[in-house]
């Protein structure tokens, strides 16, 4: 459904990826706008981590299209892509920090390698020290990933995607394997991070409390903290549900429409709203 | 009978398939990699931070292999020229089998051993880990930031360990002769200096130099294509150690029948 007065971010045309044979993304479409955060729930292995890989131009799909800022990226070539890529900051699943680099280096990677991000060289750290900041670790500049917890390094990982401030922001699994606290610090610092940039957001999660939080809550910067939503600002927020069973969408939709479904494997995700 | 042929036609392609496409991914990198060396950017901190880690990192276990291997080599040619009475040609014997033989290869396994398998480790465990992605989506080339290094640091670092360990193989072999053959030292280095003419220095670097390519594209490979987590990383620093070590042999095989063809 075409949307009026905004831009369209990403758009996949009945793409299909399949690996050796096996299908992971089968004829999947749709279309993310300008400042919309889209959900996207799914079990392990239903093609969650394959979308957001093939967004981002790392795995090619069999067939079909792939729209990035209007621009075709299925047919790209790597040095094309990273152009691209420089619009669009990724957290991974494992949080894929370099080992090899300290925190500050990790954080400084993408101003200083991205070839169409041209920061000059003075200016690096002081953006590497607010991205750090902006995730609450100010004091770990010179640690290694190793040094850091989990929940610390997933944070890290956040300042590193963030850090260029790209338009279109997408999260793998951003509480997979998290305490409750920390999963509830990881999402407060999405949303803030989606409040503060107005960026398009892109969560994929098994967890659909996380999805809840980005459907209903903002970050009051005032008090520094999450917020539910005003009925009026939710229609802001603009949130988008969607479903994956084995690589095929099977829901696409608002949040009420999902908790409406009758759908055995939907419902096995969706719980009462909080 | 016909459709029984056929079958066993598609059984061998199919067989044949996986070691073809490992064959050509394999020739794809090698060509990726060199032809990074002239394309910008080019990553010299990681050049010579490889350098450190496979040069000067290998040297303890180059210079007592080397050692060793020299002293091995007199103790046993001795007794083998003792027959003929030509116990004084020792260093002669120690040094050709050394530079043309010996170092360069014993140094490879060595360097193979050592470093083939922890390139695809650390390469393995990043690409499980998808810290090869995250370089991909963060506007590097792997092949430029990873290989590419490691290709020129092991090519450059090879030849020299292996003349460090001819020079102390040498000398290991000296300390036989002087201690167990009661030769004289000057007698010693004059026949291993007089054995070796241009060809086998030729032929003593030109092995390092290729024996270094290979080792680090190997271990590049089978790092990047590790799959299946910390289990695949193992048995992906297992492969790259196998296929190094059997490359080499294969390698210098082909390397020494050019030369003795060349000579001959």
């Amino acid at each position: 459904m075409p949307e009026r007065n905004k831009t369209s971010v990403l758009r996949f045309e009945n793409v299909t990826v399949a690996f050796d044979g096996e299908v992971a993304l089968h004829d999947v479409s749709f279309e993310a706008f300008e400042g919309d955060s889209r959900v996207i729930l799914g079990a392990a292995g239903s093609g969650k981590t394959v979308l957001l890989k093939v967004a981002m131009g790392l795995t090619k799909p069999e067939s079909g299209k792939v729209f990035v800022f209007g621009k075709d990226i299925s047919r790209m070539s790597e040095k094309q892509l990273f152009d691209i890529r420089g619009k669009i900051g990724m957290l991974f699943q494992e949080s894929a920090l370099f080992d090899s680099l300290n925190i500050e280096e990790n954080v400084a990677y993408p101003l200083l390698n991205q070839p169409s991000i041209q920061c000059p060289r003075a200016e690096v750290l002081p953006r590497v020290k607010e991205a750090l900041e902006f995730v609450e670790l100010a004091g770990t500049l010179e640690k290694f990933p190793s040094e850091l917890s989990g929940g610390m390094r997933r944070r890290a990982a956040i300042a590193r995607a963030v850090v260029t401030e790209p338009p279109l922001q997408m999260y793998d699994s951003p509480t997979a394997g998290l305490d409750p606290i920390t999963a509830h610090t990881i999402m407060a610092l999405l949303i803030k991070e989606r409040d503060v940039s107005q960026a398009t957001t892109l969560v994929v999660t098994h967890r659909y409390q996380d999805g809840n939080l980005i459907a209903n809550f903002r970050y009051n910067s005032k008090q520094g903290a999450l917020e539910p939503a005003q009925s009026g600002e939710k229609e802001k927020l603009r949130t988008t549900f969607m479903v994956l069973k084995e690589g095929r969408p099977v829901f696409e939709g608002d949040q009420d429409s999902l908790e409406a479904s009758t759908d055995s494997y939907i419902s096995k995700f969706v719980k009462q709203r909080i | 009978m016909v459709a029984s042929e056929g079958g066993d036609l598609t059984y061998l392609l199919d067989l044949l398939k996986e070691p073809v496409l490992a064959a050509q991914e394999f020739f794809v990198l090698t060509g990726r990699a060199f032809n990074n060396i002239f394309r910008r950017p080019h990553y010299g901190d990681d050049i010579i931070l490889q350098m450190d880690t496979i040069g000067v990192g290998s040297l303890p276990i180059v210079v007592m292999t080397g050692f060793f291997s020299g002293a091995v080599m007199a103790l046993q040619m001795s007794r083998a020229l003792a027959d003929y009475g030509q116990v004084g040609r020792t260093g002669t014997l120690v040094s050709l089998t050394l530079v043309r033989e010996l170092g360069p290869v014993l140094t490879a396994m060595m360097v193979a051993g050592r470093n083939s398998s922890g390139i695809a480790s650390e390469l393995g465990s990043m690409k499980v880990t998808e810290q090869i992605d995250a370089m991909r989506a963060l506007g590097t080339d792997p092949v430029q930031k990873l290989v590419t290094p490691r290709l020129l640091a092991t090519a450059f670092m090879l030849p020299l360990l292996t003349v460090i360990a001819d020079f102390v193989g040498m000398f290991g072999g000296w300390v036989i002769a002087e201690v167990f053959l009661n030769l004289p030292a000057r007698q010693y280095w004059s026949s291993v200096w007089r054995a070796l003419v241009w060809d086998d220095v030729t032929q003593g670097l030109m092995k390092p130099l290729i024996f270094g390519v290979i080792i680090s594209l190997v271990g590049c490979y089978q790092g990047l294509r590790t799959t299946g987590g910390t289990q695949g990383v193992g048995r992906s620093t297992t492969q790259a150690v196998v296929w190094a070590t059997v490359l080499i042999f294969v390698v210098d095989l082909l390397i020494t029948k050019i030369f003795v063809s060349g000579g001959a």
